[in-house]
């Protein structure tokens, strides 16, 4: 090959790379994967009107409080485990009224706080329980991945979410205080491990199997 | 020289899944593809190393033979071509392993992986011809 052809075509390999590089840049910077900032300040607009996340009637049943970190293996195994029986037994017939309240642990958990906001987000299109049960189905998958925020995605798309309005919310980071409220308020109730629960005002921590929150459900509803 | 440019626009597709993987892009341009569904499943790590990974090393090391190969004081030399045929076969057998693993394991297409299986096989059919073409000149 002659040399100025040759030089020609070194030119064009550079061009490229320096062309593909900066399209590389671009991208890196334009869809930064969302991240939930942690220490947030709670706003007062950040808890008004918010109780939780609630299933069941507004009244006449017990209610059962979870404090609830979704990177917490402990969490994942009631949420898959008991769960599917608290919900189709208990709150679907009427008897409890249960609320989900996040509860993230930080530290080792640094997908928690994102977790929480994903589910948030999918509560602003009506679909938080979708996205919860898909957000604990997966979390063997997206706690070790470096980028959790595309699996939280791909779940919100399964949840049958508007991706667009969950981009959005996501990157907005709007229910970051909102969170770090639920936190709070729980940790003034005691609550310092998760899974833990509040039934008849009570505090339990750890795990509750289904059998032995429907003992307590029965204990309470006789109450007089 | 094509050699060259399929190896860049290999290492540009590599470079971009696994920045994606390290989570440094966000989402991926994928349209209504499985991209992250392959990406985040566990056989995006083979032996402990992202498959992304693996590929933009690959495309690099490819990318560099072939720069080599057309160089006048190599382009006479058949080692370097060679070498590129023995390492693009290896890649075109692993990029057929990983579509065997979309197809009937992950159950999901990643478009992007598609775009690498065809570049990293016309690494390979382009250096089977060059090869080819010095062997008829040289017998």
């Amino acid at each position: 090959m002659a040399g100025g052809s040759m030089n020609r075509f070194y030119l064009l390999i550079a061009t490229l790379a320096v062309v593909g590089g900066g399209v590389l840049y671009y991208l890196s910077r334009q869809s930064k994967a969302p991240a939930v900032p942690i220490p947030v300040s709670v706003q007062p607009g950040d808890t008004a009107g918010f109780r939780g996340y609630v299933l069941g009637p507004d009244s006449g049943a017990v209610e059962i409080v979870e404090y609830a970190d979704y990177q917490c293996p402990a969490c994942q195994t009631f949420g898959l485990v008991e769960w599917p029986y608290v919900r189709e037994r208990l709150i679907a017939t009427g008897r409890v009224r249960f609320v989900y309240r996040d509860f993230p642990l930080d530290g080792p958990h640094r997908w928690a706080r994102l977790a929480a906001h994903a589910a948030a987000c999918a509560d602003e299109q009506g679909k938080y329980w979708e996205m919860h049960d898909h957000i604990y189905e997966t979390q063997g998958q997206w706690s070790p991945s470096r980028n959790a925020g595309s699996i939280f995605r791909e779940q919100a798309g399964k949840s049958g979410l508007d991706l667009g309005a969950y981009d959005a919310c996501m990157s907005s980071g709007k229910y970051a205080g909102r969170i770090q409220a639920s936190f709070e308020e729980g940790a003034r109730l005691g609550v310092n491990s998760t899974p833990s629960f509040i039934i008849g005002g009570r505090l339990y921590a750890g795990v509750q199997p289904y059998d032995r929150i429907r003992a307590l459900v029965d204990s309470l509803s006789r109450t007089p | 020289m094509g050699v060259a440019l399929a190896s860049l626009a290999g290492v540009f597709v590599s470079a971009y899944l696994w920045l994606y993987k390290l989570g440094v892009i966000g989402t991926l341009s994928c349209g209504a593809g499985g991209c992250a569904t392959v990406q985040l499943s566990p056989y995006s790590v083979f032996l402990g190393v992202d498959v992304p990974l693996i590929g933009l090393a690959g495309y690099l090391g490819l990318l560099a033979l072939g720069l080599l190969a057309v160089h006048p004081r190599f382009v006479a030399e058949r080692w370097p071509v060679r070498t590129l045929m023995v390492l693009s076969a290896i890649g075109v057998v692993f990029a057929l392993y990983l579509t065997y693993l979309e197809l009937f394991v992950i159950h999901a297409i990643c478009r992007w992986c598609v775009v690498s299986a065809v570049l990293i096989t016309l690494v390979f059919v382009l250096s089977l011809l060059e090869d080819r073409r010095m062997r008829r000149a040289a017998g």
